[in-house]
């Protein structure tokens, strides 16, 4: 099992200005994240598009947020935990004993979530039995591609997703890409290499049409489309791959028996502390009044719960406040001397 | 100010006023009106305040820009008349409008 000071729940920007505002007070910390990278929605939702109110930052996109954040915390040199979700969380005396979907354990006497609203997860097909087929015959993501080789592909989406996965798999396989418009969203010379793949006879691009019905036993074996005009179509089928982004869950943060108010976590807006003594909710997440779904707000409640987290992590230490312009311990810890 | 009426998938109707400025899927969270979550906030980033509008009001509403009908592929079961309840800015003229929320957000 990790020992470490506080076990940080999502690496979004508030997740990780956490790890700075615990770093200087000596602090230690673990951030798990479900994404495969640090950055949230910064990162997943709009990686390019500017953010205009973050102090004394003009303008700066959700990359680049994510990138200056990630260098401020390099001196603390935290551990991260990605493509894990947190599926548990238990009491153990003063701790608290954090699980993993890996089966990794972590304790620490404190627990900041600033899990946004909630772990992202692929999107899905909202067709009834899609589900049984999961994993077998459906997929949301392509872990191994030797799997549909030489094999018929339905790949439904717009985005760039879809149309890298077409233009790869569609080396060694026949594949039907479908869209519920004729427009697609993904790059353009993308698109203009499937093109000429469809002329080779070699994917074939039906448009605008959505998946109605999925058939076979234990595997897929066709499925039917319908055109907006109405007309359907049935396609013999092997593996069926949607791209459709991905969306955020709740998931487990649900059950874990802190008071809730419809999908954010009620804290004391003095620590942020929620009903439970050493668990923080911090950023999007959390709900108090007045509260805003701002990064700039979240910077402020993650600088106000460490200071709670390094009194339950320090019960014989005395917490001072000291600014970073001054303190040479500090500096240190950031190792500016 | 505009009467905004909201249809469920099964049907059960919730009629509200709805404050000039404000967007559609904000009149629906302030008035706990169900079947609209917007996970983003109003970022246009999620797609979870997806609704459908009527034809007829779906001509008079200002044409979604581009980035909106991309979102609108992420949404759950998009349809012809789908737009995005964050999107639509809630003014006079939008009085009587009538929007249905899906099934399901996600």
């Amino acid at each position: 099992m990790n020992k470490t000071d506080v076990i940080i729940i999502g690496a979004g920007p508030v997740g990780l200005f956490a790890v700075h505002q615990l770093g200087i007070k000596g602090l230690k910390a673990v951030v798990i994240d479900n994404l495969d990278k640090a950055g949230g929605q910064c990162i997943e939702l709009y990686p390019d598009k500017p953010i205009y109110d973050i102090p004394a930052v003009p303008e700066c996109t959700g990359e680049e947020l994510t990138q200056k954040l990630l260098m401020q915390i390099k001196p603390f040199k935290t551990e991260f935990y990605l493509s894990e979700r947190v599926e548990e969380v238990k009491q153990n005396k003063e701790n608290w004993i954090v699980k993993t979907n890996k089966d990794k354990e972590f304790i620490a006497p404190n627990i900041i979530i600033a899990g946004g609203v909630g772990s992202f997860e692929p999107r899905k097909f909202s067709v009834k039995n899609a589900e049984k087929y999961e994993d077998s015959s459906l997929f949301y993501a392509v872990k191994n591609k030797d799997k549909f080789k030489n094999k018929n592909l339905c790949i439904f989406g717009g985005g760039d997703s879809a149309l890298d996965w077409t233009l790869e798999l569609s080396k060694h396989s026949k594949i039907n890409l479908i869209h519920r418009r004729d427009d697609f969203r993904g790059a353009h010379h993308t698109l203009s290499e499937i093109k000429k793949l469809e002329k080779e006879g070699k994917v074939t691009i039906k448009t605008p049409c959505q998946l109605v019905s999925i058939e076979g036993d234990k595997e897929i074996s066709s499925i039917t489309i319908k055109f907006d005009d109405g007309k359907t179509e049935k396609i013999k089928t092997d593996f069926v791959l949607g791209f459709f982004g991905l969306i955020m869950k709740l998931g487990p943060i649900a059950e874990w028996g802190l008071n809730m108010d419809k999908k954010t976590i009620e804290v004391n807006a003095k620590s942020f502390e929620t009903n439970k003594k050493g668990i923080f909710a911090v950023g999007d997440i959390c709900t108090y009044p007045g509260k805003l779904k701002l990064i700039l707000s979240g910077f402020h409640e993650v600088a106000l719960a460490s200071v709670e987290c390094f009194k339950r992590a320090r019960p014989n230490e005395k917490y001072r406040f000291e600014f970073t312009t001054s303190s040479k311990t500090i500096q240190t810890r950031l190792g500016k001397k | 100010m505009a009467k905004i009426t909201y249809i469920d998938f099964e049907g059960k109707s919730r009629t509200i006023e709805v404050e000039n400025g404000l967007s559609v899927m904000e009149g629906a969270i302030q008035n706990d009106i169900p079947g609209i979550d917007a996970d983003c906030g109003g970022s246009m980033a999620c797609a979870t305040c997806h609704v459908y509008v009527e034809q007829t009001w779906l001509d008079k509403l200002p044409k979604a820009e581009d980035g909106e009908i991309d979102m609108i592929d992420m949404a759950s079961e998009p349809k012809k008349n789908s737009r995005l309840s964050c999107q639509l800015i809630v003014s006079d003229e939008l009085d009587g409008l009538l929007i249905t929320t899906p099934a399901k957000q996600s």
